[in-house]
């Protein structure tokens, strides 16, 4: 099983929308919700995805279909 | 001695030991390190520090690890240069050149990396990690060679050879990563939480980052012991931005240098602003971006500082700049033709954005200033290839006057 921590962004309507719900009904992803600022049009939530990595790949492309911006939340590593 | 005592949250305050460990166990905000800056208080002062190595390293007390064990390279305590010729172009009269490319593998990086490799050699792990496009690379197989490490070294699959020999030339496992920069930050961060490796930027993070802090003290200490009215800073996760302030405030509530009134002013290139675009919003809120730039080593379009970053923009009274690409090898020449420098793409970006701000009204002429240049030209010949046009001639004298009539 592999874990990753990121932060999905949700903007305009998506704020609106199950997204995360959707993920672990669609995938074998367990969701562990840690902080989150969720306003009128913009929202953010960081949380731990558990799961088997392809399946966590899978599911992470699946939301960023709807839309949603999903980024680590150590940011980028690559320097 | 090391005066770190705790890593702490810089979301939620909670603290943890100093451990190798990057992100708060129960928000997953960043973790910073916290120090007990009486007993530093007691221990520092400008005589200690002048009677230091001339390294980093003479600023010990201000660092999260034992300098006695230090893995160093003789990094740091670079040139600070009266920039006479730019400042006149320029209009500035106290324009000052931190030339941090002169560092053993020729950048900033190797500040962060040899606290990093201190702290790993620490915590007894074997080998030293990364993922890189250049520099970080370079500076991680070097010190891990220094400190008998073994090192891994993860790219994207498309990066030029040429980026990686400076590194290669160390000895590490050089990983090339079929797929997208997401993915290799994705992959890195999955194998820094599977396997015993002390990645560098990911968790030693804590401790590589204070390592950017002594560009604020070499600075102040070359000065005769002041902070600079203007700091202009080139920024790819925003790290070093924020850790120059930090320096220069440490110095001033340990009293070793006056009040500090210094402008922070962020400059970033047009294909890679995410930081600067978000202050231009008006905005807290960093938004990702895709980086497309020709200053490789700024291209992070996740920002791990950004947030901190602003914070810091904002309380400095500083600001950021965008600099058009097109005006990145322009500011690597105004540097070069008038001060005889050789910087690489970020120092374009800083050159060209400091023009910027001084046409702006934003620095004054008899403010002092400094510009940081953080790695060397050398790293990106392929960005001003473009500048070699020789004039061709056969071997003899006639060819050389009908050429060059009037030499």
């Amino acid at each position: 099983m592999s874990k990753l921590r990121v932060t999905f962004t949700f903007v305009g309507v998506l704020v609106q929308e199950p997204v995360i719900w959707r993920l672990s009904q669609k995938f074998a992803v367990k969701t562990n919700i840690r902080r989150a600022d969720v306003k009128d049009g913009l929202g953010w939530v960081t949380l731990e995805l558990e799961g088997e990595e392809i399946v966590l790949q899978q599911g992470i492309e699946w939301v960023r279909s709807t839309g949603t911006e999903v980024e680590l939340v150590t940011g980028d590593v690559i320097e | 001695m090391a005066y770190a005592t705790a890593l702490k949250c810089r979301e939620c305050g909670r603290e943890y030991p100093t451990d190798p460990l990057n992100v708060c166990e129960f928000c997953f905000g960043p973790l910073e390190v916290k120090y007990d800056y009486e007993a530093i208080g007691r221990s520092i002062s400008r005589d200690s520090i002048q009677n230091g190595p001339i390294t980093m390293w003479r600023y010990e007390d201000l660092l999260p690890v034992d300098a006695a064990n230090a893995v160093d390279l003789q990094t740091g305590f670079t040139p600070l240069i009266k920039a006479t010729n730019l400042g006149r172009i320029l209009g500035l009269d106290h324009l000052y050149i931190k030339n941090d490319a002169v560092n053993p593998t020729n950048s900033f990086k190797d500040r962060v990396v040899s606290v990093a490799a201190t702290k790993a050699v620490e915590y007894e792990f074997k080998t030293l990690a990364c993922a890189s496009t250049g520099n970080l690379a370079g500076s991680v197989a070097a010190h891990a060679a220094k400190a008998g490490m073994s090192s891994y070294i993860f790219i994207p699959s498309d990066l030029e050879r040429g980026k990686v020999v400076g590194a290669a030339i160390y000895g590490p496992t050089v990983v090339a990563i079929d797929g997208s920069y997401d993915d290799v930050n994705r992959l890195c961060s999955e194998l820094a939480d599977t396997y015993p490796w002390a990645f560098v930027n990911i968790n030693m993070r804590p401790y590589y980052a204070e390592g950017s802090k002594t560009l604020g003290y070499e600075v102040a200490e070359q000065l005769g012991w002041q902070a600079p009215a203007h700091c202009v800073v080139p920024s790819a996760s925003g790290s070093m931005f924020t850790k120059i302030f930090k320096g220069l405030n440490e110095f001033e509530d340990l009293g070793l240098i006056p009040k500090v009134n210094t402008h922070m002013h962020m400059t970033q290139a047009e294909g890679c602003s995410p930081i600067a675009a978000a202050y231009e919003a008006g905005t807290t809120r960093v938004r990702p971006v895709k980086p497309n730039t020709i200053a490789k080593s700024l291209a992070i379009g996740n920002p791990a500082d950004g947030y901190y970053s602003l914070k810091v923009i904002e309380d400095s009274h500083g600001d950021a700049t965008i600099v058009p690409e097109e005006e990145v090898v322009e500011g690597i020449q105004l540097l070069a033709e008038n001060e005889g420098i050789f910087t690489e793409t970020a120092g374009g970006v800083v050159i060209s954005g400091l023009k910027r701000l001084v046409e702006r009204g934003a620095i004054k002429r008899d403010e002092v200033t400094v510009a940081y240049i953080t790695g060397n030209g050398l790293k990106t010949i392929e960005a001003v290839e473009e500048l070699v046009n020789p004039i061709h001639i056969s071997p003899t004298m006639a060819a050389f006057h009908e050429q060059i009539p009037n030499p």
